[in-house]
């Protein structure tokens, strides 16, 4: 069986949109780009107050190795670029765009034979493209598929996992469009001479399994893994874990285990930045919950405000208590809709009522149970303890370090402590220090 | 949007089970061996039951009052911690050592060690042991209208036989709860089945139990022996209820483990060894004094450093 020791099982919420298809949404208001929207150093503008752009112009170039562009998704007029509010709630140097829904695009330069470029030219547009993690990371793509040694990277693993409750973009796009995958796939492995690819797709969704297994069986090169559904599946250490039993700690890069792991949607992006000679302009989001009137999988210029989404989606029925951006176990829990969407926003989850602020915290039982799930196999509530002391030695001692911040502790708690969110915010400290450290 | 969003750091959702839900289910299980001790020994068997437990809960409420500490009767903890003191303690023990020995638990045991989650060794099990020390008499007369003869493991202890079919129903003399295996097991099963206790403890304490006294009984391979050791006295309850107590036992697999194997080698010391014919309390309380050491050589390893393929 592929998979990892530890994991829970929570309530998955996926029938409320799994069989919505992707839904083409073009959005009428005010555009906002943040400039950061991955990991590394921020975009800096390219355009100015005024200036007229069109889908597909850049508006914002990379400054640096880790940074990556930013492109104008619809066609206006650059209103202003200025600090915007986004779903974490601090406020992020942004461009916005006064959309005139005329939707004039740029004219792209097609490559449908990806064979005839070089690794070059392959990894500058994946760059020039702007792709980064699209699962939530938002780490520059072509920084990944750049390691030190292409050579001893062995597994390309796409990462269809989708373990998240409630997100069924990746789902959609693998039942829809899974040529584009599988072709996304193929580009990234002619990149590297000794890469095998593996679709590696958890077992609650074996009509995808059928339809990718059809598509790969002359492909000696590609193979498809079913993995127990359980979350964190997707996480990307217990992933190269469940395909290839090589376990990486949180101080090693997939690179070191000769894998390269990428989400589903930053594949099709890779296959249209090639094959289309297309930038990220769109991507899959699921908006979903109790409350959300039609609940739908929709496919949206990035930039798009939050409010319209929720609008498309005909609005609330009940009045929601909580909203995500994300999962419920690793998304962000926003206070305003007025937040664009990013290049890593997969879903807006709507939830009328909120499971944490109902439940009390009390005395911790020594139960085990947080042990028990825990996939980074370290002891949660001593950890906990430790970051509530304040006690760092301790923390680190205890492997601390090795906490993917999965959320399954709490999840799993009958006390209710905020055991993810302790074990966080030492390990935040700690990083932080190190980094001033320069260690 | 009339209302103010809720905000917190992720995760948003919580599974259903609580702290109070284990304890009902605790308490439920608990049912079976209780039920069974009211109707093998009589309504004696019955008030001591009301009076551990009420004096449980009265004493950790006025021990909060005291504390300035939020009223945490609210768990079902103390319920717990009564019901299994009652059942460690013989049909016909007077009441206000019964109220005594509640009293000792939650407030020296438990609440002067930070209340629940805290107390280093079993609330019920160190009242139980303070109950034999002070009032040893008491704690060992196991007569009552039902029974006058010694208890199972005395007989066998002085080389007698005993009724097997008898000590699996649990028609012998002893503590209120410990005599019938079957009612015992039962709740063990429902514990089970939910997934509140596993048998990582209770397997291992058993089964180095049977090897040790294999070992060191000087009766060979006797099953009525062996039978008797397994039906008679606190072991059931103590390996399935007691043992299995959350905060007293270490919080890693390994130590699990180690700790089950432990009890069975102290309870088969003291049973062989040891002046009376039990000890299941004493082997479990001196293993919690252990758990944190144990927990400290068994501290598991993390994913990525050795920790990823150790169950």
């Amino acid at each position: 069986m592929f998979t990892f020791h530890g994991g829970i099982h929570p309530y998955d919420g996926k029938d409320i949109s799994k069989d919505k298809p992707i839904v083409d949404y073009q959005p009428k208001g005010l555009m906002v780009y943040p400039l950061s929207q991955h990991i590394g150093a921020p975009a800096e503008p390219v355009v100015e107050i005024g200036e007229h752009v069109l889908v597909g112009q850049l508006i914002a170039k990379e400054t640096g190795f880790v940074s990556s562009p930013i492109y104008s998704s619809v066609s206006g007029t650059v209103k202003a670029i200025e600090p915007r509010r986004i779903i974490t709630g601090d406020h992020v140097k942004a461009i916005v765009i006064e959309n005139d829904g005329a939707y004039d695009t740029v004219e792209f330069t097609p490559h449908p034979d990806y064979t005839k470029l070089s690794r070059e030219e392959i990894v500058s547009l994946i760059q020039k493209a702007g792709i980064v993690g699209m699962g939530g990371a938002g780490f520059p793509t072509h920084v990944k598929v750049s390691p030190k040694e292409p050579d001893k990277i062995e597994y390309i693993i796409a990462n269809c996992a989708e373990c998240e409750p409630y997100l069924t973009s990746d789902y959609r796009i693998m039942i829809e469009t899974p040529e584009k995958l599988v072709e996304g796939l193929r580009i990234e492995l002619s990149l590297f001479n000794n890469a095998r690819g593996i679709l590696a797709v958890e077992d609650n969704k074996p009509d995808c399994i059928k339809i990718l297994k059809e598509l790969t069986k002359n492909d000696d090169k590609i193979t498809v893994i079913g993995l127990k559904t359980k979350y964190p599946q997707g996480s990307e250490r217990h992933l190269i874990f469940a395909t290839t039993k090589r376990a990486i700690n949180s101080s090693m890069l997939p690179a070191d285990a000769g894998c390269i792991v990428n989400n589903v949607d930053t594949i099709c992006s890779i296959y249209q930045a090639v094959v289309e000679g297309k930038p990220l302009l769109h991507r899959i989001v699921t908006v979903t919950g109790d409350c959300v009137k039609n609940p739908q999988n929709f496919r949206i210029p990035i930039g798009t405000n939050y409010h319209e989404l929720i609008d498309e989606a005909g609005g609330f029925i009940k009045e929601p208590e909580k909203i995500v951006s994300g999962g419920p176990m690793m998304g962000f829990a926003i206070f305003d809709l007025d937040v664009p969407a990013t290049k890593t926003s997969s879903a807006l989850l709507c939830l009328s009522k909120d499971q944490i602020s109902s439940a009390k915290e009390t005395a911790c039982i020594n139960c085990g149970r947080c042990v028990e799930v825990c996939p980074g196999r370290v002891v949660p509530s001593k950890l906990a303890d430790f970051a509530q002391n304040g006690n760092r030695e301790m923390f680190e001692k205890y492997n601390g370090m090795e906490c993917c911040e999965c959320g399954c502790c709490s999840y799993i708690c009958p006390a209710k402590r905020y055991l993810t969110q302790s074990i966080k915010s030492m390990r935040r400290m700690i990083l932080a220090d190190r980094k001033k450290g320069g260690k | 949007m009339d209302k103010k969003l809720k905000v917190s750091s992720n995760p948003h959702v919580r599974d259903g089970m609580s702290t109070r839900g284990i304890m009902l289910a605790v308490i439920i299980a608990l049912m079976p061996a209780t039920i069974f001790g009211v109707i093998n020994f009589g309504y004696h068997a019955l008030l001591v039951i009301l009076v551990s437990v009420g004096f449980s809960v009265l004493s950790e409420f006025v021990m909060c009052k005291i504390l300035k500490k939020p009223v945490s009767v609210g768990d079902c903890s103390a319920i717990v911690t009564g019901l299994l003191l009652a059942l460690n303690l013989p049909a016909s023990f007077p009441l206000w050592m019964t109220a005594l020995g509640a009293c000792f638990a939650i407030v020296v045991v438990k609440m002067l060690f930070g209340g629940l989650g805290q107390n280093f060794m079993n609330p019920a099990l160190g009242a139980r042991c303070f109950l034999v020390i002070s009032f040893a008499k008491y704690m060992t007369n196991f007569t009552t209208d039902v029974y006058t003869g010694p208890t199972p493991l005395a007989i066998v202890k002085a080389g007698g036989e005993v009724n097997i079919f008898d000590m699996v129903i649990g028609r012998t003399a002893g503590t209120i709860g410990e005599t019938s295996m079957i009612a015992i097991v039962l709740g063990a099963c429902f514990l089970i089945a939910l997934g509140i206790i596993d048998l990582k403890i209770p397997g291992s304490y058993i089964v180095s139990f049977v090897i040790f006294i294999l070992l060191f009984s000087k009766r060979g391979f006797d099953l009525n022996y062996i039978c008797a050791q397994l039906a008679g006295g606190g072991l059931m309850l103590g390996a399935f209820f007691m043992a299995t107590d959350y905060v007293t036992r270490p919080i890693t697999k390994k130590g699990q483990y180690v700790f089950g194997i432990l009890l069975g080698i102290l309870t088969g010391v003291f049973r062989i060894f040891g002046p009376g014919a039990e000890g299941v309390s004493f082997a479990i309380i001196l293993g919690n004094l252990l758990v944190p050491l144990i927990e400290k050589i068994t501290l598991p390893k993390a994913f990525g450093k050795g920790g990823e393929n150790s169950l």
